[in-house]
């Protein structure tokens, strides 16, 4: 082969290795969500009324069947973000919208309202501390913060409803379960939560798809000073 | 190495005087085992003595002590070593540079090749070296149990403690939890110890392989799905211990850490029995406790804990340890 032809061969396997790199930078390791700020819509110090949903499947981009988290950003609209920040010390209000069915737990230790006000967590205007998970319609979801000791179990929905949700986002037409419970924010730094639950349905041990991506079931509490 | 400064003919190395110089050829071979000898009968006695005690992991358990000791006597062979390499290189820059003219070349050639006494050196050392951190290291980590390291759900290596406190680990996608079977079995999201005490880490996993790395305690020991592996320590001091999965195990596996602490016997029997207590709600949804539990592959659909929990009655324990 000449010269020319093996430059031009070089360099056309140059270019598909670039792409390749470029390719799989900008698919799988930069970050894919925006960040919703809660920082700056009440005064300083006043709590931060933070809701989410979770919901079985999207319904719409990529991954239209994967289960996901969706976020009411401060002027009311839902969006598909998982990276919420939060101000430092101050007491968040979680409203948690949980519209996916749910089944006994992969481990009970999640069925147990940990690191919030009063261990407890107000299901749908009932509080309680520790769900069975093995009951009614098992748990569907947990929101967890690993480094603040914050877990919840988000009990599931049933699935036999005629009314389930399977768009985000959704709405109170839809069956759901409403959660709430408190927590303080502590000093700034980046905090991550993630579901406990193995939901990722179609993947083996149910942690592949939307549990191995991010902006799914997990993302981080940015907490500002 | 020669102890000469200039080959004869036939290659090898003789002390007759360098031809065109005066006097008898410096005895550079002589020269170099001093300055060698001297910087390390005064570097490893300052490391060991200086540098040693802060040599991680520690010495909060005696694994960690064991090891940080392992790691020093090591340091003690090896800085020799390093000493020479580098007493040889500065030698050879400064009394053969090629600057120096009329220097003959002292290595290389036949002479290297046919050096007996230094090629019989090099591989008796480097053979004795090697045999002894074998051998070393052999006893290291029968005299440990293990030195740390998970031994399987067989362990040859058992401390001789007639109270060893059995602490399960559990992992999974991503995070640490933590049984202990002597106290009901209750499940905690955070690792605390009694210092002064033996302990059993039997650490599992529920979902993919990860390893549960007690860094402070010098533990590391795989996390495999199914398997039951077994690892010993026993604590020395109080202090806070990290844990961290040492075993690339998906997208969080960079934030699958968590933190524990070595508290005095009172207060750790303290905390049991109210932990025990407040999380008994819980702790009766747990399955039975088994060393091992059995995953359904079939995603979020639960059942993981089928009737069949694989307890293994081998293991008998006795009086809720450690006594307080």
């Amino acid at each position: 082969m000449s010269f020319r032809g093996r430059l031009s061969t070089f360099l056309v396997l140059l270019a598909i290795a670039v792409a390749l790199v470029v390719y799989t930078v900008v698919t799988f390791l930069l970050p894919q969500s925006g960040v919703v700020d809660f920082t700056s819509a009440q005064p300083t110090g006043a709590p931060v009324n933070l809701s989410v949903q979770t919901v079985g499947s999207i319904g719409y981009g990529a991954h239209p069947t994967w289960v996901t988290y969706m976020v009411q950003a401060p002027n009311g609209q839902w969006l598909h973000d998982t990276t919420w920040q939060l101000p430092a010390h101050t007491r968040i209000n979680m409203t948690v919208h949980q519209f996916d069915s749910g089944s006994p737990l992969r481990n009970q230790q999640w069925g147990r309202v940990q690191g919030v006000a009063g261990n407890v967590e107000i299901l749908n205007g009932k509080p309680v501390s520790v769900y069975n998970s093995y009951s009614d319609n098992g748990v569907g979801h947990t929101f967890a913060v690993p480094a603040l000791g914050i877990s919840v179990p988000l009990v599931g929905v049933d699935p036999n409803a005629t009314n389930v949700c399977s768009v985000a986002p959704c709405g109170s037409d839809s069956v759901s379960n409403t959660i709430k419970f408190s927590f303080v924010t502590p000093g700034p730094g980046e905090y991550r939560w993630q579901c406990f639950v193995p939901c990722a349905l179609g993947y083996l041990f149910g942690n592949g798809g939307a549990m191995s991506s991010s902006n799914y079931m997990g993302g981080f509490l940015d907490v500002t000073a | 190495m020669s102890d000469a400064a200039t080959p004869t003919a036939a290659g090898s190395p003789t002390d007759s005087a360098v031809p065109g110089s005066h006097g008898p050829a410096p005895r550079h071979f002589a020269r170099m085992v001093t300055i060698w000898l001297i910087l390390s009968l005064i570097l490893d006695p300052l490391f060991y003595f200086l540098v040693g005690p802060h040599v991680p992991p520690g010495v909060m358990s005696s694994t960690a002590e064991e090891n940080q000791f392992d790691f020093n006597v090591l340091m003690v062979i090896a800085l020799p070593v390093l000493l020479g390499v580098w007493t040889y290189l500065g030698y050879s820059i400064v009394t053969w540079r090629a600057s120096r003219a009329g220097v003959a070349e002292p290595v290389g050639g036949q002479d290297a090749r046919t050096h007996m006494g230094a090629q019989t050196a090099w591989i008796v050392i480097t053979s004795f070296i090697v045999l002894c951190l074998a051998v070393f290291g052999t006893y290291e980590l029968i005299e440990t149990n293990g030195a740390g390291g998970g031994e399987g759900p067989n362990p040859i290596w058992k401390p001789t403690s007639a109270h060893i406190l059995p602490v399960q680990v559990i992992a999974q996608q991503w995070t640490f939890t933590y049984r202990y079977p002597t106290y009901g079995g209750f499940e905690s999201s955070t690792l605390m110890l009694p210092v002064g005490t033996s302990v059993a880490f039997h650490v599992t996993s529920l979902d993919v392989i990860h390893s549960f790395w007690a860094y402070q305690l010098s533990i590391k020991a795989d996390a495999n799905p199914q398997v039951d592996n077994v690892a010993f320590t026993t604590t020395n001091h109080t202090g806070s211990v990290t844990v961290r999965c040492s075993e690339l195990c998906g997208l969080w596996h960079g934030a699958m850490f968590n933190y524990g602490q070595v508290v005095s016997k009172s207060a750790f029997q303290s905390w049991a029995t109210a932990t025990e207590k407040a999380t008994a709600a819980n702790t009766k949804l747990l399955p039975p406790f088994a060393w091992t539990y059995v995953p359904d592959a079939n995603g979020a659909d639960g059942g993981y804990y089928p009737a069949t929990d694989p307890y293994s009655p081998s293991e008998v324990y006795g009086a809720k340890q450690p006594a307080s």
